[in-house]
């Protein structure tokens, strides 16, 4: 019972098309709260797509469909009440490549909580040092927050989306492949980030040593399926599926 | 080796190489040439013409003396009517056909519009301006129904140069944008705007430079021979330098004589559209120096 109170995501019976092609089938899953939950599986294995389902950035897709439940902290993400604005507030999504916007990095950090209203100065400065902190980031440049994001390395880059995302304080931080475009020592602060945030982490990785590494909990996709999902030490160690065990050794994939 | 046996040595690629190379410089040199010839021509028969009077006093004694000033204005004026009809409308249509269109029957047509307008020759803008702004609109011969007619002219070429730019502006930013809580406006505003707006306003400049050239469909709805002073309203009716050519070299009384005043007018007016066409280069540089995508 102590576990099931700690479910932040809950989805039941996910299906999902892109027009005839069936993404994802019957996914149920429930992702605990303050964990990092990582989702390994080959190229094409829906894992993008389940993360992309969870704060609705699928609905500008044409010709997707979605059957069964997604719940986010108990309220439905798909459903006649659900405001995917309010949604994508309150659930983070750090993507593949590091997308800054051609702004200074404090206009960057400050995108969210403008949005929300947010004008002061003061309140907005405490929110970008709060933000740049979290992500790690401050001290390399806490004396450059005019200049472009863009100046900055890719993996300051990746870790100013971070800290954008963080500035909203979000419930939960999707991660899609969020190291994929980085060179090792920027992916090790990442990572490093990633295991030390406390936050409730839902990344996608293409590496599984990555997943290894940093998460609590594992999911293994496979052709649209959830094949195994748990402790991580358990999957990667003692596998209960065959595919699982063909994956994580290196059969195929 | 295989190349060797098929007859691919190195001195016959190499003489492909530079006969391929040849003509295509050659292409480049005769374009380039067509536009030197041009402008040769028309300073070799307009430059004499063109002194400060010229450029700033208005004609005398039967246009044969005096200067093209109300038409400088007048050209700059409709001009800048005609940026003012079609850039929010061209800007609004790229909007929706780039941002929020979802393929169907109505963007189809919508798109089919926008490119056959681009073909239709310009006098039949200005017989539809005529026949729509100077007589149903009852605006009469006007700057308004000028502008109005070079607008609709320029549309096309401003809607293709806007959806193009917004195209261009990456995914990834609109994605970011959503994804931190904007709405689709808002990350179209605030985001994707600022990005695109470099090659909009590239698009906006040269339709400029294409409306000040125009000569049909002002001749139907806004130029007159001959003004005494500015236009003081947009329901009257100015010169203009594309007109102005015409009206010399067709309409006086002394032909022969106002050769000069004709290619310098020309001149004129090619120097002003040159310009535009430099301006927009000039601001597309600018804005995309600090732009790295």
């Amino acid at each position: 019972m102590a576990e099931e109170n700690r479910t932040v995501i809950s989805a039941r019976d996910v299906d999902f098309y892109y027009g005839d092609f069936h993404a994802l089938k019957g996914i149920s899953i429930d992702i605990l709260e303050n964990e990092v939950t990582a989702m390994i599986g080959p190229s094409g294995c829906g894992k993008s797509t389940f993360l992309k389902l969870l704060n609705r950035m699928n609905d500008f897709v044409p010709g997707a469909r979605l059957a069964g439940e997604i719940l986010i902290q108990g309220s439905p993400v798909y459903g006649p009440d659900a405001d995917p604005v309010e949604i994508r507030r309150r659930v983070g999504m750090v993507f593949q490549r590091p997308n800054p916007f051609p702004k200074s990095i404090y206009d960057n950090i400050c995108y969210g909580p403008r949005l929300i209203g947010i004008r002061r100065r003061q309140e907005l400065d405490a929110l970008v040092e709060k933000a740049l902190r979290a992500a790690a980031l401050w001290d390399e440049v806490k004396d450059l927050l005019g200049k472009s994001a863009m100046d900055l390395s890719g993996g300051q880059q990746q870790r100013v989306c971070i800290a954008r995302a963080l500035a909203l304080e979000p419930d939960i931080l999707l991660m899609d492949e969020p190291t994929s475009a980085l060179d090792p020592i920027a992916t090790a602060k990442v990572e490093e980030w990633i295991k030390t945030s406390g936050l409730s982490i839902v990344i996608v990785t293409h590496n599984m040593q990555q997943a290894a590494r940093i998460s609590d909990r594992t999911a293994f996709f496979y052709m649209g399926e959830l094949v195994e999902f748990g402790n991580t030490r358990e999957l990667f160690t003692r596998p209960r599926e065959k595919r699982t065990e063909n994956y994580i050794t290196g059969r195929f994939g | 080796m295989l190349a060797a046996k098929k007859g691919f040595e190195p001195h016959r690629r190499r003489r492909r190489e530079f006969a391929g190379l040849f003509f295509i410089r050659l292409t480049g040199v005769l374009v380039a040439s067509v536009m030197a010839a041009l402008l040769g021509f028309l300073i070799f028969n307009g430059a004499g013409a063109l002194t400060w009077s010229f450029l700033t006093e208005y004609p005398r004694e039967g246009m044969t003396a005096g200067g093209i000033l109300p038409a400088m204005e007048g050209t700059l004026i409709l001009s800048l009517g005609a940026l003012l009809t079609a850039v929010p409308l061209g800007f609004g249509a790229a909007v929706y056909l780039a941002e929020y269109a979802r393929p169907g029957p109505l963007v189809s047509v919508i798109r089919l519009g926008v490119l056959n307008l681009s073909g239709v020759p310009s006098v039949v803008f200005g017989l539809f301006g005529l026949a729509l702004f100077v007589k149903t609109f009852g605006f009469g011969r006007s700057i308004l129904a000028g502008s109005l007619t070079l607008g609709l002219l320029i549309l096309p070429t401003v809607v293709a140069a806007s959806e193009e730019a917004l195209r261009q502006t990456p995914q990834s930013f609109r994605e970011a944008a959503l994804a931190l809580g904007a709405s689709r406006w808002q990350a179209i505003r605030q985001v994707v705007l600022p990005a695109a707006l470099p090659g909009m306003l590239t698009g906006a400049i040269l339709a400029l430079g294409r409306a000040a050239g125009e000569t049909a469909p002002i001749v139907f709805t806004a130029s007159c021979a001959f003004t005494l002073a500015a236009p003081e309203s947009v329901f009257q009716e100015v010169m203009a330098l594309s007109t102005h050519v015409l009206n010399l070299a067709t309409n006086g009384t002394h032909i022969e004589e106002t050769r000069a005043l004709q290619f310098g007018t020309a001149l004129t007016l090619l120097a002003l559209v040159l310009g535009l066409s430099m301006c927009a280069i000039i601001v597309r540089a600018k804005l995309r120096k600090g732009r790295r995508w």
